[in-house]
């Protein structure tokens, strides 16, 4: 019903994912993704970036791209001294806390050549 | 008392009389929310906050302090703040497993503003998880259900606090709308909702979605209180740089309101349309001009928002990994998977010409289109969603489908302008109907007064369904 509401679903020159397509999304975007959530994403993906073939109806020819609606350029604010939050405060959100510091998984592995 | 007020002069004649305290009210309220646990419609109910800042109210009625109201125009307002504002030392989930146990360290600017002009919070409302979503049903804590109904979905993303509102479980609620989040929960639940101008209200303290095009906004059972709450919560706070204290335009005496012809087309529930067009003759009727207008790519919201959304989500969701708050990437869910996905996507190396900076073109022509309509009409008058409530699991395993909901509430945001969207009463199958109005950017005076100008000229009388 809706189809008509806003125009047919592009078919020709079909854009289709395949799953290394989506696990390499995945990957960028720090996902892990099971076997299953892949089968189920394929296709769901594949319909929608599908979809978007329509924007090449339109001419935009020399349109300036839009990437906010304020027109507000380069706002600052006088560089004076306010409240923020304590250290306790700004750790509050981890119980995994070592020192007042948060704790992380090691991102260097021991030498194995010693 | 057993019958809750539906407006905030109601709640506030009855205060300042002293026909019942803002502790009773928080009795009743919190009562309504225990007996209808069923509508799903909050995560989190904060008793204990309540009655605090209610025992305030009380004490300031008490006092016999002069002009209480302009002082404090919520108040002793209830509210339920949807679970994407942040509130100091009440959890806040943004619907999330992500964050089923996050307490925020501060309050949005939003929240905070409310509470200094007396809003008493009675909890965080349920909702799509991260505001992803038309039905509610995203939400990790699972779907809020529409009062008029329990069979349908109350809209979404901001489905608790439509349900709250349209159930009286609170007299407002707040939301976000970022790609009609607001309008089209409103429209089901049949109850007033705004999406404010982007860069009238702080977004500062609200977990972000799409950050050029989430706009801060509000529920309540008339224009009156969305208008209250607009006004507490507008103007610059020195940490959203995207707000500019403007001055808002005034309505003027001899008004036209635009007709969009494409938002008239097949495919639009014939109801919904016969409707919104007998509404033009209520306007008609007071002298207002009913112009026919072109809204030419109204089409290509969908496919425009659902690129630059999506590339928006996947960036400001990157910042969750688990380390400094919350649970690990994860947890999320499947919709907020998809979006990360689709972002990444369009954003890579390869695509980032064809769909995102496409996208970012064509939102410019959109842009252009209600430019162009705002030359000859101060507002436009438009239905808010192609069909009315629609039932839950009906849409929820095709995504697609479920985009194309927002086909008449995307364009807004793209554009950065207002709109209200306004119960008008209810189909053959007793679900709520409605219509929005869209105006130029800063308008929102404009479309308050052509609201209760509706409103008067309807006798409207704010409701609540059997429950």
């Amino acid at each position: 019903m809706l189809k008509s509401l806003i125009g047919d679903i592009i078919t020709e020159n079909m854009v289709k994912l395949n799953k290394e397509d989506v696990l390499h999304v995945a990957k960028l975007a720090k996902l892990n993704i099971s076997d299953q959530e892949i089968d189920k994403f394929t296709p769901q993906l594949s319909n929608v970036i599908n979809y978007f073939g329509e924007l090449s109806e339109v001419d935009t020819e020399g349109v300036e791209p839009t990437s906010q609606t304020t027109g507000l350029e380069n706002v600052s604010r006088p560089d004076n001294l306010g409240s923020s939050l304590s250290p306790e405060e700004a750790i509050s959100g981890s119980d995994k806390i070592h020192n007042g510091y948060f704790k992380v998984g090691a991102v260097l592995t021991e030498r194995t050549d010693k | 008392m057993t019958n809750t007020p539906l407006t905030i002069k109601e709640t506030q004649k009855g205060i300042l009389e002293k026909d019942f305290s803002s502790v009773e009210l928080v009795d009743t309220y919190l009562e309504r929310i225990e007996k209808n646990k069923d509508l799903n419609a909050y995560i989190t109910v904060c008793d204990e906050a309540a009655y605090k800042k209610a025992k305030e109210v009380d004490q300031l009625v008490k006092s016999g302090e002069e002009n209480l109201i302009e002082k404090f125009p919520l108040l002793g307002v209830t509210v339920g703040h949807k679970d994407l504002f942040l509130t100091k030392g009440i959890r806040t989930t943004a619907g999330s497993k992500v964050l089923e146990s996050y307490i925020p360290p501060y309050s949005a600017t939003v929240v905070e503003r409310m509470e200094k002009a007396g809003a008493v919070v009675l909890g965080k409302t349920n909702c799509d998880a991260w505001a992803h979503g038309a039905s509610g049903e995203n939400s990790d804590f699972g779907p809020a259900i529409n009062p008029w109904d329990k069979d349908m979905v109350p809209g979404g993303s901001s489905s608790g606090s439509a349900a709250s509102v349209a159930a009286g479980l609170s007299l407002v609620a707040t939301g976000t709308d970022t790609g009609g989040s607001i309008r089209q929960p409103a429209n089901f639940c049949g109850i007033v909702g705004l999406k404010p101008t982007y860069g009238a209200v702080p977004r500062y303290g609200v977990i972000a979605m799409a950050s050029s095009l989430d706009s801060m906004g509000s529920f309540g059972k008339s224009v009156n209180e969305v208008e209250t709450i607009f006004n507490v919560t507008r103007g610059e706070d020195g940490f959203d740089s995207t707000v500019k204290n403007t001055e808002l335009f005034k309505p003027k005496s001899r008004m036209k309101i635009g007709i969009p012809k494409e938002y008239f087309v097949e495919g639009v529930d014939s109801e919904i349309a016969d409707k919104v067009m007998e509404v033009s003759k209520v306007f008609e009727k007071t002298g207002i001009e009913l112009v026919q207008i072109s809204l030419p790519h109204t089409k290509y919201a969908i496919s425009v928002y659902y690129i630059v959304q999506p590339a928006e989500v996947s960036s400001n969701l990157g910042r969750y990994d688990g380390i400094r708050y919350g649970n690990p990437r994860a947890s999320f869910g499947a919709e907020a998977k998809r979006r990360i996905m689709l972002g990444t996507y369009v954003l890579s190396a390869g695509y980032y010409d064809a769909y995102y900076l496409k996208a970012q073109k064509v939102r410019s022509r959109l842009i252009e289109d209600f430019e162009k309509a705002f030359n000859g009409v101060d507002a436009i008058l438009a239905p808010v969603s192609p069909t009315p409530a629609f039932k839950i699991g009906e849409k929820a395993e095709d995504p697609l489908k479920m985009y194309l909901a927002d086909i008449f509430t995307a364009p807004a945001n793209l554009a950065g302008i207002p709109g209200l969207a306004m119960p008008s009463g209810f189909n053959k199958n007793k679900l709520p109907l409605g219509f929005q109005l869209l105006g130029p950017r800063f308008s929102e005076p404009v479309l308050f007064g052509l609201g209760k100008l509706y409103e008067d000229e309807t006798n409207y009388k704010p409701g609540l369904p059997k429950l």
